[in-house]
């Protein structure tokens, strides 16, 4: 029997969303209403495991009183608020986000944000050719798993993943400063020469595909990546008596990315090196 | 955690700066060699707790190696690491924030030359190409933001990296040493014997001032420093080969032209007293408001800051009483203090003066602040460009603690407080207040979200206060004179005197001092404003430009509102018509650009595309130039809506103003 914790009982607060009443129990982010009352507010920074840190902007709502717009994922609630999510003013900002970020990042495997971008009627292109890019070269270096920070919008959730939320290794860290900040190891070393444990738990919070398993970098560099052909099947992890679960994205028979339930109250998404990368011996065929 | 460190060794040289601050390691988890090896180390760790409290000594640590080696190698930061329990990618995500390390060997000696507002209108540029074209190897030349000499624009700084002897002393090297003159009755005497103790101007290496438990602050650099300013490419060419023996500054009264005269609340004291003798101090009034501060209690204290309508200088101009009350009623302690000394929007240089010219006053004022809000730790966190203000400050404090105005039982009423200094490294953005918490804690600068502010959860995560040097400054005369009279000065909504830093094109640069109130033109006129005025910028970079016929605009925070600028942190730069204007506003573009944290990304890639934009229509004006003008608009809008903290909300007003009220690129 799974016994589910209630928790103490939360007193509800009382608020506006788009003018419309809404409840939220006490300690709710503005972003958890929203989701509640069915406002669809976006988001890339925000990770379901993890602290929000607010570093995207592109959440960005307006409450009365305030001078500037706040973070949905990370203000909470307060009672008597009056939330806008849908504004001009929040609608602009979110606009210009994206802008800056696809006008300087790649976002080709950011899952929505195609979807945001003709939302919104973002033009990225309207910087111009010479408009600074990340330019990032695909660090491989590990068998496991690919650093690509072309595509990395500094959302910290790796650093905070790796750091004091869950692993607690401390092998990145965000090194540089302003344009030029990227997340690294010490001294810009190789993974190898790291304090990296190859959890993957880096990857599980990844939002834009910067990090990504080297099974999946090399399909998509042979062009035979396909999500639509892949089944996820959840299973027990049988390396030790802790029983993680597994979800492994299967495609053509061939196990190509192993990921882990967020919603899991015990691991909530995280893995070790064996969970995570040590399927090979499932499809040893020979 | 499970450290994890590469091979990388430190030099004996790399080893001892670190060592000198925190001392010799006790076990091999702290980096001892074998043959080190106490024998009853069974490697033993610091762990837990202990290590993480150490933490905030990751800055003081990097300056030490920046100090002694002049870079950060692997080496080197791997053992700081090894000693403080931190790991290596953290570690090199703060050295890497900095401006002023590097983690790439470079010469020993640095030459940062002022290439900001003030200092370009002073013809930087040819500085940089006459100082580059006859420098002798040993030396890099670094383009630096505004240095905060801008009075004496243009600017350069020399720092020499592992000089074995202290930083230049304090004005009056010759009486460092002297016994003070006369004692005072309520001063303690069982502190160390005040010769000695109020000799070593800056620390030699190793020595901590402080509780002597190894947590340094700025003391013991073993580095030289040489400011030259106005500098000529052959002036600071000359410094940088022999820092030692450049010539004196000037002191810290040439950059107040009103000194000496009669009527000035805040510098009446810079350029009357030895500003290295707490005894003149005294004897000019010194230390009168703390006395009153312990008749009136902590609660007495905020209620003349709060009658006295004192706010914020440093910019926000949020009510000193309210905050104090605030964190005093928090029911979390311990309470700390920080006073905001990381001075660097462009064009400010007030509180160097104070530090330069009256350091003690800045000490008895974070006395009674602490005192006050419940404080017994403050730290002053303090520009790592300046050098003489924190000598100053270093020697004020180690004399304070000699005669019993630091430390236990202060004037014999009880309370304790100590003040230690932290160094900054180079990073505009560590001024943000919460910012600032994170460098001092020794994470890289970034601020933090709010709420929780920090008089709820500040430095450490505990209620505290965090004021400007000027704000701190002001609370003098407010005990002094009692909270009415100091509200009589000044406008109803901007009580007291305010500090105004004039430079640019005028015949008088430096600090004046005027009651809120005055007129823009009052001030200009005072500073003789050269003919030609073309722009005045209000507020430094995060301000606004005013035009020349707006001279009546009144220099209060609710004047300056009204007329749709701001006051800031009190710069007042004139500039007249031989500087282009749309090469200023790229200056302050790249200001922004440089020194964007980077957390957010209205910020990290707003200021990029801001100055690509205003570089490409640096030489155009009309129609060619107004689509960028709208893409600058929506940018800047986002900037100011959407950033986390106040550096990028204002990275675009003072272009907007130029567009806006100048008709730059009309």
């Amino acid at each position: 029997m799974t016994v589910t914790p209630l928790g103490i009982p939360r007193r509800l607060l009382e608020f506006t969303i788009d003018g419309e009443p809404v409840r939220a129990p006490e300690g709710s982010t503005i972003l958890d209403a929203c989701r509640a009352a069915g406002k669809d507010v976006p988001t890339l920074c925000e990770g379901d495991t993890l602290r929000p840190k607010n570093a995207c902007r592109v959440c960005v709502v307006e409450v009365e009183g305030s001078r500037t717009l706040v973070p949905a994922c990370s203000r909470k609630a307060e009672p008597g608020m009056e939330v806008r999510t849908d504004t001009e003013r929040a609608r602009h900002s979110r606009r210009i986000v994206l802008e800056l970020l696809a006008s300087s990042v790649d976002l080709s495997t950011t899952p929505r944000v195609t979807e945001w971008i003709k939302e919104y009627e973002a033009k990225p292109d309207r910087f111009g050719p010479d408009a600074a890019r990340l330019n990032e070269e695909p660090k491989v270096d590990n068998d496991l798993y690919v650093r690509d920070y072309d595509k990395c919008i500094l959302c910290y959730k790796c650093v905070d993943a790796c750091g004091d939320q869950w692993q607690n290794t401390f092998a990145i860290s965000v090194a540089g400063r302003g344009f030029d900040a990227r997340i690294a190891v010490e001294h810009d070393a190789p993974l190898t020469d790291s304090a990296c444990v190859y959890c993957g738990n880096c990857i599980e919070v990844c939002p834009t595909g910067a990090l990504s398993f080297k099974s999946e970098f090399d399909m998509r560099a042979a062009g035979t990546w396909d999500e639509s052909a892949q089944t996820e099947t959840t299973t027990v992890c049988a390396y030790c008596g802790v029983g993680c679960n597994l979800t492994l994205h299967v495609q053509d028979n061939e196990i190509v990315k192993v990921t882990s339930p967020h919603d899991n109250p015990v691991t909530h998404g995280n893995l070790c090196i064996k969970g995570r990368f040590g399927y090979q011996h499932v499809q040893n065929r020979n | 955690m499970d450290l994890h460190f590469g091979d990388s060794k430190p030099t004996d040289d790399e080893r001892a700066a670190v060592d000198a601050l925190l001392g010799p390691p006790e076990s091999s988890w702290e980096g001892a060699a074998r043959d080190e090896m106490r024998a009853a180390d069974l490697r033993w760790a610091r762990g837990g707790r202990e290590a993480r409290d150490r933490r905030d000594l990751l800055l003081p640590g990097l300056h030490a190696i920046n100090d002694r080696i002049g870079w950060i190698s692997d080496g080197a930061l791997d053992y700081l690491c090894r000693r403080l329990t931190v790991p290596p990618a953290e570690a090199y995500g703060v050295a890497t924030f900095y401006a002023m390390f590097s983690v790439r060997p470079r010469p020993a000696t640095v030459l940062h030359v002022c290439t900001d507002l003030a200092c370009a209108a002073a013809g930087a540029v040819d500085l940089c190409a006459g100082i580059e074209g006859s420098l002798g190897p040993g030396v890099s030349v670094e383009r630096s933001p505004c240095l905060g000499l801008c009075e004496r624009a243009p600017a350069a700084l020399v720092v020499r990296a592992g000089v074995t002897y202290p930083a230049r002393p304090a004005a009056h090297p010759a009486r460092l040493g002297a016994p003070p003159l006369e004692e005072f009755e309520d001063e303690a005497r069982s502190g160390p014997k005040r010769g000695s103790g109020g000799a070593a101007p800056s620390g030699g290496p190793g020595q901590r001032p402080g509780d002597g438990t190894g947590r340094g602050g700025g003391g013991g650099t073993p580095r030289a420093t040489a400011v030259v300013a106005p500098a000529t490419a052959h002036t600071a060419v000359l410094a940088a080969a022999s820092p030692d023996s450049a010539p004196e500054e000037p002191p810290a009264a040439m950059a107040v032209p009103q000194a000496g005269e009669p009527g000035l609340t805040l510098l009446s004291r810079i350029g009357a007293v030895d500003p290295s003798s707490l005894n003149d101090y005294r004897a000019h009034g010194g230390y009168t408001a703390l006395r009153r501060a312990f008749a009136l209690g902590p609660a007495g204290v905020i209620r003349e800051v709060t009658d006295s309508g004192l706010v914020g200088r440093g910019g926000a101009a949020f009510p000193t009483g309210r905050k104090w009350q605030a964190t005093a009623s928090r029911p979390d302690h311990p309470h700390y203090l920080v006073c905001n000394a990381d001075e660097s929007e462009p064009g400010t240089f007030k509180d160097r003066v104070i530090m330069e010219g009256d350091p003690y006053a800045l000490v008895e004022a974070m006395t009674i602040a602490a005192y006050a809000t419940g404080a017994h730790q403050g730290y002053l966190y303090l520009r790592g460009e300046y050098p003489r203000s924190l000598a100053r400050m270093e020697h004020a404090l180690a004399q304070a603690r000699a005669r019993g105005l630091l430390g236990e039982d202060i004037l014999g009423q009880g309370y304790s407080f100590d003040i230690e200094i932290r160094r900054g490294a180079g990073a505009y953005i560590c001024g943000e207040e919460t910012a600032l918490f994170n460098s001092i804690e020794g994470y890289r600068g970034e601020p933090r979200s709010k709420p929780p502010f920090p008089v709820e959860k500040g430095l450490f995560g505990k209620p505290t206060v965090e004021n400007n040097v000027e704000t701190l400054v002001n609370v003098l005369p407010i005990l002094t004179m009692g909270a009415p009279a100091y509200a009589a000065i000044g406008t109803a909504r901007s009580t007291g005197p305010k500090l105004f830093c004039v430079s640019g094109s005028v015949e008088r640069p430096g600090i004046y001092e005027l009651p809120f109130g005055a007129t823009l033109g009052e001030l200009l006129e005072l500073a003789g404003v050269r003919d030609g005025l073309r722009a005045v910028l209000l507020g430094g970079a995060a301000g606004g430009f005013v035009r020349p016929d707006e001279m009546d605009i009144p220099l209060t925070f609710e004047g300056t509102r009204e007329a749709g600028t701001t006051l800031g942190s009190g710069v007042v730069m004139a500039f007249d018509d031989t500087v282009p204007l749309p090469r200023l506003l790229l200056r302050i573009a790249e200001f922004f650009r440089d020194e964007s944290c980077g957390q957010c990304v209205p910020c990290r890639v707003g200021t990029v595309r801001q100055e690509e934009a205003l570089h490409r229509i640096a030489e155009r004006t009309g129609a060619a130039a107004a689509d960028d003008i709208a893409l600058l608009r929506e940018v800047g809008r986002a900037m100011r809506d959407a950033s986390i903290c106040g550096l990028g909300q204002t990275a675009w007003n003072a272009v907007e103003s130029a567009i806006d009220r100048l008709g730059a690129y009309e």
